[in-house]
């Protein structure tokens, strides 16, 4: 009903992608990521057991339609970020990288300096490369430059389910990108995800709003068509604003009576 | 350096003001978005006891935020209970006349096959405080023998001098704790009468020392028992603000270690009972939301059962807390006697039944 969506070659048909941080337990995730109808999760290399085959989060992350993305969360610099992402493609079989820089562990604000240093240095290294960044225009015209795939600015700090708090700069950044913008960060209701899509973003990314409800499972659902509406809308062509009335039998019509 | 700013303040000033506060003080703090030192003060205060309700709530909610359904998971390995300290509270104290024990490599190894085979990813080496014996050059060689089986390395040893630290952080040292165990200076030293830890400010000034070195996440705290709880933990908040400002890529935790009975033991100066512990945790996460906050098996399992849903973020299970424990030399002497007994397996359990999700791995050498 909607159009699908082409990230370095790979089609989408849910617009929706998700993390595995934050629930319960690792079948409940499953349970909630299927009911998201997510074909693209992102999964913290920090947890997963690189050298184990049988790695239960992994486990439960085993399905046709679900693309891995695994993330550099926890590494400080691009070096690190690197070296990372080297080791994830060689365990996990994916050249896919959510490349997450972030050295302040309190706000994991990420660092643009070297998420631009480590996303051109990944690209050149064959690496597909989503980078979550600060909601910063001018940064990500420099990371389409460098060859990322998307870019992923957050809409407000991470785990805040604040929604977007950075829409006027969003609003930027889906106005000039060439790449498909991910709203990463932030959303914590599905009225948030469908707003982002209302305005334009290509897709959205939701963890914590998904892994700390009450039903995690139901909340999934939500968010689907959260998604898809504001997608749906946003296709549609939104009827336009306006901050006067605008009379259905406007005051100056005679003039144009004969 | 965190002694500039310590050095501003009195402890009975800053007693004082706790015990002033009134239920209208805690009322704002509660209210506030973004608290400050002082709300934390009015939080810890006797005057928020009747709060305990709504912080407990809270701390739930700030605390499921940010961390989620999850428990992170640890285990101390004791490597040594040499020690030339003598520490008043301590079963490791240099006159405390007991069997000495340090492991050696292939004791080190047999402890980890077992703490391996309870599914821990996430170790903590402590040791007692000697330097010639448990130094540098045995830490070092530890690190390096630990480092191919765990993703996660902390250490709960002497403080040691920042080229120190810097040697140990590439060899796989991600954490350190280092407790003060009291920010009251006088009696500092009424507790700790000989040896290297007699130096107050030495111990003071080790958070900064490694935070130069840039360690990825450092342990505060006090011994709960020592002295008046409330300004201890005062004291432990003003550090925490000022080691998070000063060393912002440092993660923090903090730890609530009460007085237990051990070999040759000292009364509690001061008793913390159940309720107030759970006021300070609370007080801690409506402080700082992004905090870790541990609990230890000195803790009673029924105590430790609940206090899961109330601000704290890793848990210790199956603990041994002498040199040898789990493996290598079961007899040798415990620092202190542990609460709750129960293995790994039952505490990963107890978590699933709660809604949590027991973390056993949560970093990874590859990423730095």
């Amino acid at each position: 009903m909607t159009q699908p969506l082409t990230i370095a070659g790979r089609t989408f048909s849910s617009r929706l992608f998700t993390g595995t941080g934050k629930f319960a337990a690792a079948s409940l995730m499953e349970e909630a990521l299927l009911a998201s109808g997510s074909e693209l999760v992102t999964v913290a290399l920090k947890r997963v057991d690189l050298q184990q085959q049988a790695d239960d989060l992994l486990r439960h992350l085993h399905h046709p339609h679900i693309q891995l993305l695994p993330n550099t969360s926890g590494v400080r610099t691009a070096k690190e970020a690197v070296y990372a992402a080297q080791l994830a493609r060689e365990a996990l079989d994916t050249n896919w990288i959510k490349l997450e820089i972030h050295p302040d562990p309190r706000y994991l604000m990420p660092d643009p300096v070297e998420t631009l240093l480590a996303a051109t240095e990944l690209v050149k290294l064959g690496f597909v490369v989503l980078p979550y960044i600060h909601a910063d225009p001018v940064l990500c015209k420099r990371l389409e430059d460098a060859g990322v795939a998307a870019v992923m600015p957050l809409g407000s700090p991470i785990g805040s389910n604040k929604g977007l708090r950075t829409a006027d700069f969003l609003d930027i950044i889906i106005a000039q990108s060439n790449v498909p913008v991910v709203v990463d960060a932030g959303i914590g209701a599905p009225s948030h995800a469908a707003l982002a899509m209302e305005m334009g973003a290509d897709a959205v990314l939701v963890n914590t709003a998904l892994a700390v409800a009450k039903d995690p499972v139901k909340m999934a659902a939500a968010f689907k068509a959260g998604v898809a509406a504001g997608r749906m809308a946003y296709e549609a062509g939104l009827a336009p604003t306006s901050a006067q009335a605008i009379a259905s039998s406007p005051l100056v019509a005679f003039l144009d009576e004969a | 350096m965190f002694k500039d700013i310590f050095e501003q303040y009195q402890w009975d000033d800053v007693k004082a003001g706790i015990y002033s506060k009134t239920a209208a003080d805690v009322e704002q703090a509660l209210h506030n978005q973004r608290r400050t030192l002082d709300d934390f003060a009015a939080l810890i205060s006797p005057a928020a006891a009747p709060y305990l309700q709504p912080m407990a709530e809270m701390s739930h909610q700030k605390t499921l935020q940010r961390f989620g359904n999850t428990m992170q998971l640890y285990i101390p390995m004791y490597l040594s209970n040499e020690c030339q300290n003598i520490c008043t509270y301590c079963g490791f104290s240099l006159d405390n006349k007991i069997r000495r024990k340090t492991l050696s490599a292939a004791e080190i190894l047999q402890e980890t096959a077992v703490i391996k085979a309870m599914g821990y990813d996430h170790v903590l080496l402590v040791t007692g405080e000697a330097h010639q014996l448990v130094g540098l050059e045995y830490f070092k060689k530890t690190l390096q023998l630990l480092r191919p089986h765990f993703s996660h390395i902390s250490m709960e040893v002497q403080p040691m001098d920042e080229a120190d630290y810097a040697t140990l952080i590439p060899l796989g040292l991600h954490a350190v704790l280092v407790y003060q165990e009291t920010y009251h200076q006088e009696d500092y030293k009424k507790h700790h009468p000989k040896g290297r830890k007699s130096s107050f400010q030495y111990r003071l000034e080790t958070p900064d020392r490694l935070g130069r070195a840039g360690i990825h996440k450092m342990g505060l705290g006090v011994l709960i028992g020592l002295e008046d709880w409330r300004t201890d933990s005062f004291f432990t908040a003003l550090h925490l603000q000022y080691l998070e400002k000063k060393y912002w890529q440092t993660r923090y935790s903090i730890s609530f270690p009460r007085l237990r009975p051990f070999s040759g033991g000292l009364e509690p100066k001061v008793e913390m009972n159940d309720r107030e512990l759970v006021q300070l945790i609370c007080a801690y996460r409506l402080f700082n939301q992004e905090v870790e906050l541990s609990i230890s098996t000195r803790e009673q399992e029924s105590f430790r059962d609940n206090i899961i849903r109330l601000g704290i973020t890793s848990m210790s299970a199956g603990s041994r807390t002498n040199p040898g424990g789990y493996a290598a030399d079961r007899q040798s002497l415990e620092q202190f006697e542990i609460s709750d007994e129960r293995s790994a397996a039952a505490i990963a359990d107890m978590l699933k039944k709660s809604g949590y999700e027991p973390v056993w791995k949560d970093w990874d050498q590859v990423l730095g």
